[in-house]
């Protein structure tokens, strides 16, 4: 059984009115906003089914665009965030779509600033999220632990020296998600740890062979 | 303290009564254990809750301000208004009772700050019980503290056989658990033992099964706003037979399998999909086409 804490269901503090839509929104935002590494420039959100139809009643976008401007989920300023000094230096716009192959309450996000990258994630319920997809490659971050995400070269032994260099420095793994487009193509892997990784674990894997792109994801706050 | 384990209200009740402690005593333990904090944060984490739920309470009961809808905002003034000129039929507390659980979750619904317990639907429920009980009897913040992670350890319980989401298993899950987590608290808050306050949860969930999840429009406002106080009730209700000793005949574990049973039968258009009851009533559907055309 999956155990919960008492934090799990009296929180978050946040603004109204609704976790899934609202807070989940704000969270989304916020990873997407940490696996890209930077407020980006230009932002286009593409919401679907749910998140598309409800949205506006529930501030979804409002939450969107704060997560992604790094507000906490009981930032004030989210309720008039489109009018807010805060998001004077930002392009966004919003695309509304319904695609039931897709969950009720999702998005994506196409980032830009000089660089592209386009996030999809999910609003699980009780502000929970789930990002899905990074530029295509399946993933599975929740924002709940502090990830490390790798694309590399689908060749034996990638896994066992990542998470050996993991281990040198006695961390636990939470879990191991790793998809790859074909075999022998280009993979990825996101290793969700207990605790937290220092740069030169970081350093060590980006100098790694047939590493070709690494991102260290903080996890949200609670 | 080994308190890892406990997913039943059975085994809370076993633990509490094997070591004489209270049912905050042996969750606040629980959580410093399974979260890794010391005691203390656990209970500062839970100041800063009750904290931010007074703010909510207070500053929505200062406004009057609607919803982006429309649909909602300016009940709990109307509350006031009447209650400042004629007292509520059933008393000060009972006024503040309904007032507070209004003007929190009208708070929700217009932007503001508050605190999902368990959820933003049902965020005034849980406050507006303990803080109108807390005041009626003047009892201090820490023992809130206690009440509200009682509710908590409550709502935690629950949680582990029904997922507390209405498109899960309607509002029974919501405001329903909101109303059992309170009924349990403010027993607590009045020194009901824990099979009292065991007591007042089934009794609450008992008379929520079977509550839907029909909200207009797609949005958390009709019915929930004004859900929250009917809750409210439910749950001051529930303390009042338990504190007196009546006693639920089913169980409370088993109440909360009954919960899940019937959640799971409840057709999916009852569960947050707005299919189906209030949502697809006349007014309701008309509603939508002005919202959203």
């Amino acid at each position: 059984m999956k155990q919960t804490c008492i934090f799990d269901i009296i929180s978050p503090i946040m603004i109204g009115p609704s976790s899934s839509h609202t807070a989940g929104a704000v969270r989304l935002g916020l990873l997407a906003k940490n696996i890209y590494g930077e407020i980006p420039k230009k932002v286009t959100f593409k919401l679907y089914n749910s998140y598309a139809q409800t949205g506006k009643g529930h501030g979804t976008e409002k939450g969107l665009l704060a997560g992604v401007l790094g507000l906490a989920v009981d930032d004030r300023r989210i309720k008039n965030i489109f009018d807010d000094e805060v998001s004077k230096n930002i392009k966004y716009k919003f695309e509304y779509y319904e695609d039931f192959k897709k969950h009720p309450n999702s998005v994506d996000f196409v980032f830009e600033n000089g660089r592209t990258m386009d996030i999809y994630g999910e609003s699980v319920g009780a502000g929970e999220v789930c990002v899905r997809t990074i530029d295509g490659f399946s993933v599975k971050l929740t924002g709940k632990y502090n990830t490390l995400m790798i694309v590399y070269e689908d060749i034996p032994g990638m896994i066992s020296q990542v998470t050996a260099l993991i281990q040198a420095k006695n961390i636990n793994i939470a879990s191991l998600h790793c998809d790859r487009y074909a075999k022998g193509e280009e993979a990825s892997m996101c290793i969700c740890i207990d605790g937290d990784l220092d740069n030169d674990v970081i350093d060590a894997v980006k100098k790694m062979d047939k590493v070709y792109f690494v991102s260290y994801i903080k996890k949200l706050e609670e | 303290m080994e308190t890892k384990g406990i997913n039943t209200f059975e085994q809370l009740l076993e633990t509490c009564n094997a070591r004489g402690k209270r049912v905050w005593q042996i969750a606040q333990a629980y959580e410093s254990e399974w979260c890794e904090v010391p005691v203390n944060k656990v209970r500062k984490c839970a100041m800063e809750s009750l904290k931010a739920m007074k703010e909510a309470i207070q500053t929505g009961l200062n406004s009057t301000e609607l919803s982006m809808s429309g649909m909602c905002g300016n009940d709990c003034s109307k509350l006031q208004k009447r209650f400042a000129e004629r007292p509520a039929l059933f008393g000060k507390t009972f006024e503040k009772i309904l007032t507070y659980a209004l003007a929190t979750s009208e708070e929700n619904i217009r932007m503001g700050k508050i605190v999902a317990c368990p959820t933003a639907g049902s965020c005034g429920i849980v406050p507006s019980v303990i803080i109108a009980v807390a005041e009626a009897f003047d009892i201090s913040e820490e023992r809130q503290v206690n009440a509200l992670i009682t509710a908590g350890e409550i709502g935690r319980i629950i949680s582990a056989k029904v997922s507390l989401a209405g498109a899960v298993a309607g509002c029974q899950a919501e405001c329903g658990a909101a109303a059992a987590m309170a009924a349990g608290a403010a027993t607590q808050l009045l020194g009901g033992p824990p099979k009292q306050v065991l007591n007042a949860v089934a009794l609450a969930l008992k008379n929520i099964l079977g509550l839907t999840c029909d909200p207009v429009c797609g949005l958390v406002e009709v019915p929930c706003v004004k859900r929250n106080p009917f809750m409210a009730v439910i749950a001051v209700t529930a303390c009042e037979l338990a504190l007196s000793g009546v006693e639920s005949k089913i169980p409370v574990d088993e109440v909360v399998d009954a919960m899940d049973q019937t959640g799971q039968l409840m057709s999916p258009a009852l569960k947050e999909s707005s299919l189906g009851g209030l949502a697809r009533t006349k007014t309701a559907l008309e509603l939508q086409k002005r919202l959203f055309s």
